[in-house]
């Protein structure tokens, strides 16, 4: 999955949100009804498609999609 | 590794019990109409039953085991062994297992001791009874398993408060030389105590002048140090790295495939959790994994029983059906068994 992909199957996850809203430099707390239970959701969905865990202080150094999905190629490589 | 082979056990009977009240999670007040929208459709939680201030854990398990002991037409003074695992006790001391063997009327011959334990409970009980009849030194038991968690819940923290209803329940166990091999892996890491916690009201914190004190932890979360307290992103890294791998040990040790597998039912932490376990196990037919948390809400060490009462009931009538059952949370504390229910009775969801 690239970056392209990521975005948009991540933005996919988000209720009532106009599909290109969000953009890899999006950061992803300004997401519109951003709420803690998302920060669930992101970990689920990044469980799921790419087996990788993120945890607490990973969400906590990230703020765009970008960064997350650095984190997770990152990881992923380790 | 706590892995178990234990024969010569049969699970008889289960019956659950709940409070008649209900409360909705769109009649939640410090939830906005997207929360609640987001709440419901990961969650899963469209509603919970919460018992009033007279109904304790101990009576619904009481409601449970009197109805259960009559349907197996069971004689009181044939059982030997009554095991209360809970978070939620009637006292401090002494242990509500004992109230309750003399209120349900068994005879003083019967060992009854407490567990405290909380999602992973009915596993654990299952295990310790199960080897105790195993022996066939003792050849009839009740596990009761249940808690009632609003108790511990603050109704502004958002985090807790909609997530537990409470529920009691009673399985009963019987020696049985015809019945197939039980297996269990059982596992336990306290490193992650601060995950779910109460902080004060033990003897490493005891009740002190703040401890009711209401304070702001941050937006959405107010709660006391009497109150409980959960890290969902912690508790669902947890159930994520842990749950999958000990289903998978567990299958293993047990020489079983997954595809003989008829039922898997999880403790019901939480949609979001248990879709992702599932979907790590590789699990597909989602028939094979049934839900209780949309009209229940996460019942704690209940919710294993629970959910096969009110979903698996038709389905487990004069049938034999292999099945998996997974608890996992508060310690942490997990564990997996692979039992056959064979033609087990399952009474109707009992409210009070």
């Amino acid at each position: 999955m690239n970056i392209e992909e990521f975005t948009k199957n991540l933005e996919a996850e988000f209720e009532d949100i106009e599909p290109g809203t969000i953009t890899p430099t999006t950061n992803y707390r300004d997401i519109k009804g951003w709420s803690s239970m998302y920060a669930l959701i992101i970990i689920a969905f990044v469980d799921t498609h790419f087996d990788v865990a993120l945890n607490a202080d990973d969400l906590k150094s990230t703020q765009t999609i970008q960064d997350l999905y650095q984190v997770i190629l990152t990881k992923k490589k380790a | 590794m706590a892995l178990f082979k234990t024969n010569n056990v049969k699970i008889k009977g289960i019956a659950a019990c709940v409070p008649k009240e209900k409360l909705f999670t769109r009649e939640y007040a410090y939830f906005n109409d997207a929360e609640k929208d987001l709440f419901i459709k990961s969650v899963g939680i469209l509603e919970r039953r919460v018992a009033s201030k007279e109904i304790t854990t101990s009576d619904m398990c009481y409601a449970s085991a009197e109805k259960l002991i009559s349907s197996l037409n069971w004689n009181k003074q044939e059982i030997d062994c009554l095991i209360f695992v809970s978070q939620s006790a009637d006292f401090f001391l002494p242990a509500t297992s004992i109230l309750l063997q003399h209120r349900l009327g068994l005879g003083k011959h019967a060992m009854a001791f407490d567990m405290n334990l909380g999602c992973s409970g009915y596993i654990y009980g299952l295990q310790i009874l199960s080897n105790l009849i195993s022996t066939g030194q003792i050849k009839k038991g009740l596990l009761l398993v249940g808690d009632k968690s609003s108790l511990s819940t603050h109704v502004e923290d958002k985090s807790t408060y909609p997530l537990f209803g409470d529920a009691g329940t009673a399985t009963a166990l019987e020696y049985d030389t015809d019945s197939n091999t039980v297996y269990f892996n059982l596992q336990s890491d306290g490193s992650g105590e601060e995950a779910i916690k109460i902080l004060d009201g033990g003897a490493r914190n005891e009740v002190r002048d703040d401890t009711f004190e209401i304070k702001e932890i941050e937006p959405g979360i107010k709660r006391s140090r009497r109150h409980l307290q959960l890290n969902g992103i912690d508790i669902f890294n947890f159930a994520l790295k842990e749950v999958a791998p000990n289903v998978n040990d567990l299958l293993q040790f047990a020489g079983i495939e997954k595809s003989s597998i008829n039922y898997y039912v999880f403790h019901q932490a939480n949609r979001l959790i248990n879709e992702s376990v599932r979907k790590k196990l590789k699990v597909l037919e989602t028939e094979k994994v049934p839900y209780s948390i949309d009209l229940f809400g996460n019942t704690s060490s209940a919710s294993i029983p629970l959910t096969i009462v009110v979903k698996l009931k038709e389905h487990l009538k004069n049938q034999h059906k292999k099945t998996l059952l997974s608890g996992f949370g508060v310690g942490y504390s997990w564990g997996s068994c692979i039992i056959d229910l064979d033609n087990i009775v399952c009474l109707d969801l009992i409210e009070i």
